[in-house]
């Protein structure tokens, strides 16, 4: 229990970090009605970029706005797959995360992983987040406000409210619209393959953007960082929904609803850590949560359809 | 205002499934008309008024709008002049949002979206004014989603979103056909006020032909992908539905629509 509960800042840190990719996730699975599974290959194309450029001796911001372009440019290669050569969504991303695979062995000079050295106190100063500065915050010898919950708190939040700004312009409004009803969108003169497209680019650019933040959370970038990272990301996702959406209407609170989701699976995944079950088997609960949420809405129709049924048939057999 | 000249459309070419539904359509509407179009099921009206819009693009002929060759302009583009309204009342709104946003979206019907505010408060009060055109309560709702709107509801809206901004051309696809009578009859009320307010071109498809000689200036009847009647001003008005169906068994030379006209 006491291992659950000192473990429990770095989870929130690290479910703060894959909740920015979670509102990725979120602009395509809510807003554009897309399963964009691009996410699995360009989140560690943020991270790959982030490390190699930062080892190089990039500044640390410019870096992170490469990691974000590069992610964009993933989105933008699935976008185009989608909209100009008519690959189903799902399709088109699955071929992109593929092909990334490669791209991001390729970035990484076909390592499975680049670390960046954190026994250089210099190099570890500059970072934005670490897992360090966890234990670092709470012992004092770093300032509080370089704990990683309070940093990639501050990141979420300025992230939210740039998104809730966006989503309120004629542009953003044209995006929910290519989602919502593509038909529509386009008999008010929406064009929706651009929308679509533009939907993906942002999405996969913070994808890449919470890759290159957990690549420096754990001073490396891994091959494999990626992998199942849409589960997750939908994971967050629906839990923030089931239990905010009564709550939490206005955009900005659905958002940081997501991120909290994030948070309350790193929670989770902690808590079944601390109960002994062998770390190899959290992709197999990952899926199974997932699989659980996503049926339930399905499930809660069919059964009040069935109770009405009932009720019917009741009513006949009385006459 | 609209030109249709000798319009072409096969679907399906080469497949068992080959059904060619425009044989050659010429129309001309002038400005301020309001033609109703006839037909029974598969003569062609609402693969016209698709062509019209630009959902595919055609085998052959021309459309202009305005003076504009809109022919190969992809559907979007040609929004600029088109106001829409689908037979299915869930296709010309966005549920998932809100009334106004669906106003806002469609005032900015042809105009290039920007990072500008998607939704001004003038525009706001802009749109009570208007929604209470329709006499539906919507104007107290300005902030429901959509989807909570009934069918009628939503197809008023969808008729208000088509208007809105003044189109060159209104297209209404058999858009009270899928609501209830009286609901039907609050629709094409409204309709009318609008259309004759604003002096819209319109091309209104419908099922129900005392509908068709009561509203408009020319009634349009469409037969196996050609336009067989085009009646318009005196003509049209002195028309009764028993005269119609006589109209249509001599071009047609047959008789065997008659039932299934008269019953849908």
């Amino acid at each position: 229990m006491s291992g659950f509960i000192s473990a429990l800042p770095g989870a929130i840190s690290q479910g703060l970090i894959w909740g920015v990719m979670a509102i990725g996730v979120y602009i395509t699975y809510k807003i554009l009605d897309i399963a964009d599974l691009t996410v699995d290959g360009s989140f560690c194309t943020g991270g790959a970029v982030f490390v190699v450029l930062f080892t190089g001796g990039t500044n640390l911001w410019v870096a992170l706005l490469a990691a974000l372009l590069a992610g964009m440019l993933a989105g933008l290669v699935t976008g185009l797959l989608h909209t100009l050569c008519g690959i189903p969504a799902i399709l088109a991303g699955i071929l992109t995360q593929l092909g990334l695979w490669s791209v991001n062995m390729a970035i990484m000079g076909m390592k499975a992983t680049v670390a960046i050295n954190v026994t250089t106190p210099e190099l570890l100063d500059k970072l934005l987040v670490s897992l360090r500065f966890v234990k670092d915050a709470a012992t004092g010898a770093r300032p509080f406000y370089r704990h990683p919950i309070i940093v990639v708190g501050l990141f979420t939040a300025v992230l939210i409210a740039l998104l809730y700004w966006f989503f309120g312009t004629e542009l953003g409004c044209s995006l929910r619209a290519t989602g919502s009803n593509r038909n529509m969108a386009r008999a008010q003169g929406i064009n929706t393959d651009h929308a679509t497209v533009l939907g993906l680019v942002l999405s996969n650019g913070l994808v890449a953007l919470s890759g290159a933040l957990l690549a420096q959370y754990n001073s490396a970038s891994e091959i494999n960082m990626g992998r199942g990272a849409i589960v997750i990301g939908l994971a967050a996702v629906i839990i923030g929904e089931v239990i905010f959406a009564r709550l939490f209407h206005n955009f900005a609170l659905k958002l940081a609803a997501v991120s909290i989701g994030a948070i309350l699976y790193y929670i989770v995944l902690q808590a079944v850590l601390a109960m002994g079950l062998n770390a190899n088997y959290l992709k197999l609960l990952s899926a199974l949560v997932v699989a659980v949420f996503l049926s339930i809405p399905y499930w809660k129709g069919k059964y009040t359809h069935v109770k009405v049924n009932a009720a019917a048939a009741g009513g006949t057999d009385h006459a | 205002m609209l030109d249709v000249k000798n319009l072409y459309k096969t679907f399906n070419p080469g497949t068992v499934n080959e059904k060619t539904a425009l044989r050659g359509v010429s129309l001309h509407l002038n400005e301020g008309d309001f033609a109703t179009v006839i037909g029974g099921n598969g003569a062609g009206k609402s693969t016209l008024l698709n062509a019209v819009a630009g959902v595919w693009p055609v085998d052959a002929g021309s459309i202009s709008i305005a003076g504009v060759d809109v022919t190969a302009m992809p559907e979007h583009k040609r929004a600029k002049f088109i106001g829409r309204v689908f037979q299915d009342p869930m296709m010309g709104t966005a549920a998932t949002m809100q009334i106004e946003e669906n106003l806002a979206l469609a005032a900015r019907r042809g105009e290039s979206r920007t990072l500008r505010s998607g939704i001004t408060k003038a525009e706001r009060a802009e749109y009570i004014e208007r929604l209470k055109i329709l006499d539906l309560g919507l104007e107290d709702r300005l902030t429901s989603k959509v989807g909570l709107l009934s069918g009628g509801q939503r197809q008023a809206l969808t008729l208000l979103m088509a208007t809105l901004k003044k189109p060159q051309l209104l297209l209404l696809d058999e858009h009270t056909a899928a609501l209830d009578p009286k609901t039907a009859a609050k629709v094409l009320d409204a309709t009318e006020r609008i259309v004759s307010k604003d002096h819209l071109t319109t091309l209104m498809i419908t099922h129900n032909m005392k509908d068709a000689i009561t509203h408009g200036n020319r009634l349009i009847m469409m037969y196996e992908g050609r336009i067989v009647i085009d009646v318009a001003g005196e003509e049209k008005k002195k028309l009764t539905v028993p005269q119609l169906l006589e109209l249509f068994n001599k071009v047609s030379g047959s008789d065997e629509a008659d039932d299934k006209m008269l019953l849908s």
